[in-house]
């Protein structure tokens, strides 16, 4: 039973502010955390959730606002402060010594000592305790790395019990569960929400959400959208919250996006039961020459990792692919390229951007790639190539010579983009292009993209914004929790009836 | 797993008694293999030569190789929190010739002793605050030690200094009889070190730390465990035994030297990850590099017995290396591919 | 200051103020007499007594820049210079001949060339972790090369063999030709191919590069083949030196040297961007150092201990910490200046949780 509002929060942020350079990852937000009762904190990437979160774990400093823990005022210096106030955090990433024991990791630090030092008799029936009070029996002497992830989040709770946690948050805690563990986790939740404990929880998988879930706060864009009650807020109402809308004057580039797709031929790629174990349920895929595919779904729904897995960045499990009707092997980067295929990642920090190297290098580097070591592109054909595209997509300032560093965050991902379009390649992937940049950059990338496949360059486009992927897509593929859900065509769907799909249809109906 | 045990509720299987030892005890598994080695090399050598398993060779298994063991316990601290240290034989070499050269010029070993452990322990100290403060990584810090350490040895002294002083000599020349096995105090210390490696590795916070800092140098932070300080006190805990191994040097040949341990930080770091310590940290034992040196030193007393050159040693050691090095990789792709 | 910023000021003007204070101290340093047409003095010297450290760090620089590192190039050197003089010594060759120089010099530079392959093949196809993968051989290395010069240390006579060691060509030493020839070289292949920015691309960002299509496990490989060839010729210069192959001592340390050399050259230990005009500088001040602090009068023995003090500057110099503290300490006088307050980097992060 979610605690009435009367009941005093146990968590009081009000007003939090944090600002970085260039951006305001906070904007005056207020959030409320009672005992006993289970809090979504939900918005999407750059919705200023881990910023929250981090603010309250002692790891970022506050601008402005205050944290009050059971009605006392509290400045959390080092994440030990927020600890002893009571707040423990479970990571997606099970933050324990792998190399240890069950036990020892339960009890790591508090271990009962004797005059010979530690006890470890001792250490092991106290864990055995506090994992059997979450209802866990598991062999305390065993290594933790010999179980799954799924058991090792539970160890790491029954750790943050011993340290009488008032405050429990778990950070994307289901993302390598399968259904069975799922359910063991949310029994243990529930167990401690009902003996007290305020437990935060984030996750992107809305169905999960809604089991576990008493009440729901959705940020966007750094400040607060709303609060509800779980049973107060429909589905499509918290994906509407969290999405939102932009108004943008696009309507050129829409107007391209309505094309007619000559789907006759062979595709230029079709991939049948594409998956990997934990990661991708098996999909179906196929992009026909000058289509633009987009692939809509929330973040954390397996549109990247199925990208991944055709561009043979990951390795699949199952399935095939054929480009242009013949069957391919594509088990690398490599081999992908040699394929005319191109993909920009939606990390750009991690896997785009080279950083110490220029805007030049970075641009041409996916074709000296492709050309191998000994054929240096000239210097002329270089600066023609790089010249080309600075200009196309108007990359600010307009230098070559400068570390790609220097540059915001819309124009590396516009450098990145000319990488991939100087392979001049038959399928480019673009994983959410758009993300993090300015407003002027983004209707830029978005236009070049209709126009190059509006020339014959097949796409397939993933992005957050659903406006973007139904203005330039001519079929949209929708994913949610890890799996391909179906097919639409964006011109027989607006927006609300895109994010109703994502919200309410059932897996395994494919509306082509 | 519930049904299993709902059905057979009194007796384990074999198979389910040795899945949880393997899960209980996966880190040890490679001190077995260096022990089932030790073992073999023992047995063949027995076979072979026939007279290999005297209680006199075995005694001077452990007499003669003393000093390393003593460094072997520093370097498993070390290495267990993922760091390395490449001083280990040059700081050996420094206390030893600078504890020379004090007894010579009359300082009484009651001071001169103390005094050798804890300029060893300084080299460790400024290593550690190098690696934990400024972020220096160990490999480079550790460099730093090495020449520090090799260069003030020269410094003390060009050349050997012998030693007169009696209670040093004592450490060495006293032999204590069990049977036909004897035993000096270098061997005593050596053992001692190792013993109480051990303890401070299972039975204390700090020993714990040590492994939580290898395996996860983040979760340890997260989990409230006082990483800084244990990252610093690990290189101490080196330095130390690298006075308390030049000491044990000293007395053994009765005269400081320059040039000793000369590459011997390798031999070390070979001898603790044959010992089943691993470079990347988290698991390991004192015990294990303990069997390391017996590895090391019989290899080393069978290659004698053959006649042939000493250079087999450490060609010997390094290819052993290299397999305990594949196997260890090989070990670790297979899990990481699984999960 | 465009001149400040320029990434080999520092090390050019570390190097530059060495010499000058060693001018100063000796103004026997500076000069340089000329004698039957060739150039003698102590800065002559320093030429050509760098070509093995040239030539060990050369390699060294290329391993560093792919995110690696090499330890086996003593032993490597210890190797080549062995086997070199093996041949050249044997019974049924005549050490004055050319030929048999020449086939002794082929010879060595394979077999390092070899080991280089291997330490490659270990890191680039097995993924193991640099440090351990050529600790092996620099273990293993050295005992084999005492076994090849059967533990004695092979003392030879041979005119082509001292012409590479004290030998001139035109008007400076031929050792000195040999380092510069090599450095060009590598120079040429890493700047005027592709090769090199596609090393820097694999040092950086290693992810990226894959993903950008980059043969990462080729030039991660070539790096370290380079790295063991340019060891075995520091190997053969050596033995030339000493007219020995001395197992012990060849190469003793050399690449710790390397290392501090390519660091003092400006090229960061974690990988990437790399100068071999850095490293060239870099090892003429470590070279200088060395005669320095020979000239001071002190041991060779003992210099070890100045290389310390280098090698502790060097890192606190680089280090993150001593930047900000001198950021602030910079602060703090323009602020006693009156001027405005300089833009203090938010410490936003006290702890990095994640």
């Amino acid at each position: 039973m979610p605690a009435d509002t009367d009941v005093p929060p146990l968590v009081e942020m009000r007003g939090i502010t944090i600002a970085f350079p260039g951006v305001l990852a906070l904007d005056h937000v207020d959030f409320f955390l009672r005992p006993g009762e289970v809090h979504s904190l939900m918005g999407e990437n750059g919705a200023g959730k881990s910023t929250l979160i981090k603010a309250l774990t002692g790891v970022y400093a506050i601008d402005s606002g205050t944290i009050e823990i059971a009605g006392e005022e509290r400045s959390f210096e080092t994440t030990a402060d927020a600890q002893e106030a009571g707040i423990s955090t479970v990571y997606q990433e099970v933050n324990l010594c792998s190399n240890l024991s069950v036990g020892e990791n339960v009890m790591l630090g508090h271990e009962p000592r004797g005059l010979g030092g530690i006890d470890w008799k001792a250490v092991h029936v106290a864990a055995a305790q506090h994992l059997g009070s979450l209802g866990l029996d598991l062999d305390t002497r065993s290594t933790l790395s010999a179980h799954s992830i799924a058991i090792q989040q539970l160890v790491a709770i029954a750790r943050a019990m011993v340290l009488d946690a008032k405050v429990l948050i778990l950070d994307e805690p289901t993302s390598s569960l399968d259904r069975g563990e799922v359910e063991q986790l949310f029994s243990v939740i529930r167990d401690l929400r009902d003996k007290g404990v305020a437990i935060l929880f984030v996750s992107h998988f809305l169905d999960q959400v809604y089991e576990i879930s008493d009440r729901i706060t959705v940020l966007r864009n750094g400040q607060l959208v709303g609060e509800h009650l779980v049973e107060d807020l429909p589905k499509d109402a918290l994906v509407t919250e969290m999405i939102g809308r932009e108004l943008t004057d696009l309507a050129a580039i829409a107007d391209a996006g309505e094309r007619e797709i000559d789907r006759s031929g062979a595709p230029v790629l079709s991939a049948s039961g594409v998956g990997r174990k934990g990661v991708l349920e098996p999909a179906d895929v196929s992009v026909y020459d000058g289509e633009v595919v987009g692939i809509a779904g929330l973040l954390g729904s397996g549109r990247t990792e199925l990208v991944r897995l055709l561009y043979g960045a990951d390795r699949a499990d199952s399935g095939s692919i054929e480009l242009d009707g013949d069957a391919a092997r594509i088990h690398n980067p490599r081999q992908a390229m040699g394929h005319g295929m191109a993909f920009s990642s939606e990390d750009r920090r991690a896997e785009g951007v080279v950083a110490d190297l220029t805007v030049a290098e970075n641009m041409i580097l996916g074709v000296q790639a492709q050309r191998g070591w000994l054929k240096p592109i000239p210097k002329a054909e270089r600066d023609a190539i790089v010249g080309e595209y600075m200009t196309a997509l108007g990359v600010r300032p307009a230098d070559p010579t400068i570390p790609i560093g220097n540059l915001s965050g819309g124009n590396q991902q516009k450098v990145l983009l000319a990488r991939w379009l100087a392979t001049q390649p038959e399928l480019l992937i673009l994983d959410e292009p758009t993300r993090g940049i300015d407003v002027g950059a983004k209707a830029d990338i978005q236009r070049k993209v209709a126009e190059l496949a509006a020339q014959g360059l097949s796409v397939i486009f993933i992005s957050s914004e659903l406006e973007e992927v139904l203005r330039i897509a001519q079929r949209v593929v929708v994913m949610r929790d890890r799996r391909h859900i179906g097919d639409l065509d964006p011109s027989d769907i607006d927006i609300d009836g895109l994010i109703d799909y994502i919200a309410n249809t059932e897996e395994g109906s494919v509306a082509r | 797993m519930t049904a299993m045990e709902t059905a057979a509720p009194a007796k384990k299987g074999l198979g389910e008694r040795v899945g949880t030892f393997t899960n209980r005890h996966a880190s040890v598994l490679p001190t077995f293999a260096a022990i089932a080695i030790l073992i073999l090399l023992l047995v063949g050598a027995e076979l072979y030569f026939g007279n290999f398993l005297t209680p006199r060779n075995m005694s001077a298994l452990l007499l003669d190789n003393a000093y390393l063991m003593i460094l072997a316990v520093g370097m498993t601290f070390v290495i267990v929190t993922a760091g390395i240290d490449l001083s280990v034989g040059s700081v050996m070499a420094f206390t030893g010739i600078f504890g020379a050269s004090l007894l010579s010029s009359g300082v009484p070993a009651v001071i001169t002793i103390p005094v050798m452990l804890v300029s060893g322990a300084l080299i460790g100290l400024l290593i550690g605050v190098l690696v934990q403060h400024f972020n220096v990584q160990p490999f480079i810090a550790s460099l730093a030690g090495l020449f520090l350490g090799r260069g003030l040895a020269f410094v003390v002294s060009l050349s050997s200094i012998r030693v007169e002083d009696p209670v040093v000599l004592w450490l060495q020349s006293t032999r204590i009889r069990i049977g036909d096995w004897y035993i000096t105090p270098t061997g005593i210390l050596a053992l001692l070190a190792v013993a109480v490696g051990a303890v401070v590795m299972h039975k204390t916070r700090f020993g714990r730390t040590v492994y939580a800092v290898g395996g996860s140098e983040q979760s340890a932070r997260l989990m409230g465990l006082k990483v800084p300080r244990t990252k610093v006190m690990v290189y101490v805990i080196s330095g130390l035994c690298g006075g308390l191994a030049g000491l044990v040097l000293t007395a053994y040949s009765g005269a400081g030297y320059p040039r000793n341990g000369i590459g011997t930080e390798l031999d070390v770091i070979a001898i603790v990850v044959i010992g089943g310590t691993l470079l990347t940290g988290g698991r390991g034992y004192v015990l294990g590099s303990m069997i390391g040196v017996f590895v090391y030193g019989t290899i080393k007393t069978i290659i004698s017995f053959m006649g042939a050159e000493q250079s087999w040693t450490h060609i010997i050691v390094g290819l052993l290396l290299l397999l305990f090095i594949v196997v260890q990789r090989a070990i670790v792709a297979r899990s990481e591919r699984g999960s | 200051m465009r001149l400040v910023k320029h990434r080999l000021f520092w090390p050019a003007a570390a190097l530059v103020t060495l010499l000058i204070v060693n001018v100063v101290a000796n103004p026997n340093f500076a000069r340089i007499t000329v004698r039957d047409g060739q150039l003698y003095g102590a800065l002559i010297d320093i030429l050509r007594q760098s070509a093995p450290l040239m030539l060990v760090a050369l390699g060294m620089t290329l391993v560093i820049a792919t995110r690696g590192i090499d330890l086996s190039v003593g032993a490597v050197m210890a190797v080549s210079g062995a086997v070199a003089l093996t041949i050249i010594d044997s019974p049924s060759s005549n050490p004055n001949s050319l030929g048999t120089v020449l086939i002794a010099i082929v010879v060595a530079v394979l077999v390092a060339l070899v080991l280089g392959a291997w330490n490659g093949f270990l890191v680039s196809v097995l993924g193991i972790q640099p440090i351990i993968a050529t600790l092996v051989l620099m273990l293993a290395g050295r005992g084999a090369a005492l076994l090849i010069t059967d533990g004695f240390i092979t003392t030879v006579n041979s005119d082509p063999l001292s012409f590479i060691a004290s030998g001139y060509l035109l008007i400076l030493p031929f050792a000195f030709f040999v380092w510069l020839a090599f450095v060009i070289i590598v120079g040429v292949i890493e700047r005027r191919t592709a090769l090199g920015m596609l090393t820097e691309a694999v040092g950086i960002n290693p992810e990226a590069s894959r993903l950008a299509g980059v043969r990462s496990r080729g030039i991660i490989w070539t790096a370290y083949i380079a790295s063991g060839t340019l060891a075995g010729i520091a190997g053969v210069i050596y033995a030339a030196n000493i007219k020995a192959a001395d197992a012990n001592a060849a190469g003793y340390l050399i690449e710790l040297y390397a290392i501090l050399a390519v660091v003092l050259g400006g090229t960061s230990l974690m990988g990437g961007k790399f100068s071999i005009a850095g490293t060239v500088i870099g090892v003429l001040t470590v070279q200088a150092l060395d005669s320095t602090i020979l000239f001071l009068g002190v041991p060779p023995a003992q210099s070890p201990v100045f290389f310390a003090v280098v090698v502790i500057l060097v890192v606190l110099v680089q280090s993150p910490r001593v930047h900000r503290w001198g950021r602030s300490v910079g602060a703090r006088f323009r602020h006693s200046d009156g001027e405005a307050d300089a833009p203090s980097s938010p410490e936003r992060q006290k702890e990095v949780a994640r």
